[in-house]
């Protein structure tokens, strides 16, 4: 997924939960990042800087990458995603459709392009921390 | 545990004004000719006009359109680029065209990462060419895409129109505006669909002839401006910005 899409919808998301829970400050974020996405997390920082709202002024964003593990469906082969082995062009477009992978990438046992994400795919803002509003 | 994607969606389509999406209960029945031509049509009359296929598996604009080398541009986001003055989105820039065996899981997560890093911008209309039926990719659009409008295409053949009948009934049920329903391929003046679309409640728009000239017109978008069968789209698009002017009843 895009950096700077990526960091819009981490703000937006955060600021809807404080909302949602009370917080008048949020000092923390974690966001974790599936390897699949190939998210530049320097970018991502850079977008979340100049993104940030009042409300999360002093905040920290902390990023995690999680490795991607794929398993095969038709031979049960489970393999690690090695970004390192695909062209520029590919690694470009599985960066901002992380499912045409399914076009690039086939089982190493069976060859097959009918394989699960076990992990690693998608971003999940994980958890907010903050203070509330009469503390 | 969120997925920032879905919160940026709507703002992504927060200034197009209209979205038409163009269904079909089975494959086969004219749907991408018939969205890209709508879209071709609604340009040509001063509109800003996207056109967004998310017929994933079995992507076709492209080949309708004649897309040649187009890239988006990145900046915040993806910037569809302009094919026949149209804003154009399609895997296929992504894809390469090669086969996308997608499942129904990987094709929900693929239209959430188009939806979330597409910047339409401003738009009067937005089509898209839905995939046909009403698995995944149907009902990830009604719960992710505000403000829809359907259209849906079916042919004479009975085959056809029973899978129509059910896509109508989900939509009727979910409470979706359906501006009506086109008849494509029509070869017989005497067609029950139009009686049996107003059986339903449904608007019957209009019926669009079988052209045997449309075939060797495709991939190119002047010669299918030409066509009859654009013609009949012409009479259809005017009845659609009619009726979208409306205010919801």
């Amino acid at each position: 997924m895009h950096e700077w899409a990526l960091a819009e919808g981490v703000v937006s998301t955060a600021v809807k939960i404080a909302r949602a829970e009370g917080l008048s400050e949020i000092t923390e974020v974690v966001v974790k990042i599936g390897e699949l996405q190939q998210v530049v997390h320097d970018v991502l920082n850079f977008a979340l800087e100049q993104l940030r709202k009042p409300m999360m002024k002093d905040a920290r964003f902390v990023l995690e990458t999680i490795p991607a593990r794929l398993r095969c469906r038709v031979c049960g082969e489970e393999w690690r995603f090695s970004p390192e082995e695909l062209s520029e062009e590919v690694s470009e477009a599985i960066h901002f459709v992380p499912e045409v992978a399914h076009v690039y990438i086939k089982c190493p046992g069976c060859g097959s392009p009918d394989f699960e994400v076990v992990e690693g795919r998608g971003v999940i803002l994980a958890s907010i921390k903050g203070v509330k509003k009469d503390e | 545990m969120s997925d920032p994607r879905l919160e940026i969606i709507g703002k992504r389509l927060e200034k197009v004004g209209r979205i038409i999406a163009v269904s079909s209960g089975k494959g086969g029945v004219g749907k991408s000719v018939v969205a890209s031509t709508l879209a071709l049509i609604l340009k040509k009359e001063g509109h800003e006009v996207g056109l967004l296929d998310l017929d994933f598996t079995s992507p076709a604009t492209h080949v309708i359109l004649g897309i040649g080398d187009l890239y988006p541009e990145e900046e915040y986001g993806i910037i569809p680029p302009l094919a026949h003055g149209l804003r154009y989105m399609s895997i296929t820039y992504y894809s390469l065209d090669k086969p996308a065996p997608l499942r129904g899981a990987d094709v929900s997560d693929a239209i959430i990462e188009i939806l979330a890093i597409t910047r339409w911008g401003e738009l009067d209309y937005l089509v898209i060419d839905m995939p046909p039926g009403i698995g995944d990719a149907t009902l990830d659009v009604l719960r992710l895409v505000r403000g829809i409008n359907f259209l849906v295409v079916t042919t004479p053949s009975r085959v056809a129109f029973q899978t129509v009948k059910k896509l109508l009934t989900l939509l009727d049920e979910l409470g979706i505006p359906v501006m009506g329903v086109v008849e494509n391929m029509v070869m017989e003046p005497s067609s029950p669909i139009r009686e049996q679309v107003r059986q339903l409640g449904q608007h019957y728009l209009g019926a669009v002839s079988y052209d045997a000239g449309l075939e060797g017109a495709l991939g190119d978008v002047e010669k299918i401006m030409d066509t009859a069968f654009a013609d009949s789209v012409k009479v259809i698009a005017y009845e659609i910005e009619q009726r979208l002017k409306r205010p919801p009843t």
